[in-house]
């Protein structure tokens, strides 16, 4: 079972790593988006302190979007995902593997600097920690969130734009207690409560989205 | 044993056959034949499992392939129209990927002497967005050269080859047959297979 999975990941990140231009985007779309809002609202440290959590987090939820489309429309076009689909398992781990590979390539980035980020907005030390720890343990659930959608919308034309009509509001609960875990940091109420609820959604999505992506994935290879 | 029963399959408002049965022993070799659209492709994805038929069963060694699943996907090789590989690899890393996926196990001098076997020698390492579509499409049916599982579904596996490419793949068809496998494949161009039965199927 978690040989197929490992199968997946390795794969997967061999390809990112052929193709950093795209990890690389997201990326620096992350950090652009986010740098814009001090350079826009002005250099007041209690206002940027107060926007910075839902900035930050509302970026992070958009720069997985942008490289939500190509999660599978690349093994779709070339053959590969067939014979993913052929493989002698169930296509929900395979398709566990491709989520955690997206994680490791858009996600983490975004968790890693994140942090850098923050000090734009004049968060404390402990924000930023929790900020991180957010980042780190909420983004699981947007690629798995995610992969639902880009597996639904496989194979449509146009269908980046209905992605993001269908995974945004669906990200709404990540982006509450993500942003709600910095929030609660900054005021000096402690973020546990609400890091442990996010968590709890990462692994609801880790273990249901899979096999809802899969279930989407061969209605669209019939 | 390969056993297809009462097969009925209908795209769009289309129905492209209906009753359609067939046997395949242990050694035999079917070929599909029909025009454009006479529902070729959609035979096979019918009997490798990804398009479910409208009526009608396949039966693996006697069991439903639907209640196999995995089992029966263990035994199954099936080339498609599109080659089914990563332009950003190499036809080696390729080789070895698909072997990963499909859970078998397959050495590198193994999959390099199936390249060269394809006539790739010297482009192992070179990324297959470089190559030819007729490379291409040997690095896809490279995967066959070392392929063990006994049932091969094969749509249109002569095209984009030359002459002698079309040989060694017949030579490498018959291998399997004689070893006792399966195949079920789709062609325009009649190829003699010089080992196991054929038998011929014609849809439309």
């Amino acid at each position: 079972m978690f040989k197929i999975i490992t199968a997946v990941i390795g794969r997967d990140l061999k390809l990112a790593m052929r193709r950093q231009a795209d990890i690389v985007s997201a990326l620096f779309f992350f950090v652009i988006v986010v740098s814009l809002f001090p350079l826009g609202v002005g250099p007041e440290p209690d206002l940027l302190r107060k926007l910075a959590p839902g900035v930050l987090w509302v970026a992070a939820l958009l720069a997985t979007m942008l490289s939500l489309p190509r999660l599978f429309a690349d093994d779709h076009r070339d053959g590969t995902l067939e014979q993913l689909a052929l493989a002698p398992h169930p296509l929900g781990l395979v398709v566990t593997g491709k989520v955690i590979a997206h994680w490791l390539v858009s996600g983490l980035p975004l968790a890693l600097i994140a942090p850098v980020l923050g000090i734009q907005f004049d968060l404390s030390a402990d924000a930023l920690v929790v900020l991180t720890v957010a980042i780190l343990i909420g983004t699981p659930a947007l690629s798995g969130i995610g992969a639902i959608g880009a597996a639904l919308t496989l194979g449509l034309r146009g269908g980046g734009v209905l992605l993001s009509l269908l995974v945004l509001p669906l990200y709404i609960p990540v982006l509450i207690f993500g942003a709600g875990a910095v929030d609660a940091t900054v005021t000096g109420l402690g973020g546990e409560g609400h890091l442990s609820l996010l968590a709890a959604l990462t692994f609801a999505a880790l273990g249901f989205a899979p096999w809802a992506s899969a279930a989407a994935l061969k209605i669209a290879l019939e | 044993m390969l056993e297809a029963d009462n097969l009925e399959c209908v795209r769009g408002e289309r129905r492209l056959f209906a009753g359609l049965g067939f046997k395949l022993e242990a050694g035999e070799l079917l070929y599909l034949q029909g025009r454009n659209g006479s529902g070729k492709t959609s035979l096979l994805r019918i009997l490798i499992g990804l398009l479910p038929p409208e009526a009608g069963e396949i039966r693996w060694n006697g069991e439903p392939i639907k209640r196999l699943a995995d089992e029966f996907r263990a035994d199954l090789c099936y080339l498609g129209h599109l080659n089914a590989i990563k332009e950003e690899l190499t036809p080696l890393e390729n080789l070895l990927a698909a072997a990963r996926l499909a859970d078998e196990e397959i050495s590198e001098d193994d999959a390099i002497d199936a390249l060269e076997q394809v006539g790739l020698a010297g482009r192992e390492d070179l990324a297959c967005k470089y190559l030819s579509q007729g490379q291409k499409r040997r690095v896809a049916l490279a995967r066959l050269v070392k392929e063990k599982r006994p049932l091969w579904i094969l749509d249109e596996p002569f095209v984009a080859l030359d002459v002698a490419a079309v040989d060694w793949l017949a030579g490498i068809i018959s291998g399997h047959l004689q070893r006792g496998g399966m195949a079920v494949m789709t062609t325009h161009q009649l190829v003699n297979i010089p080992a196991g039965t054929v038998r011929e199927l014609r849809l439309g």
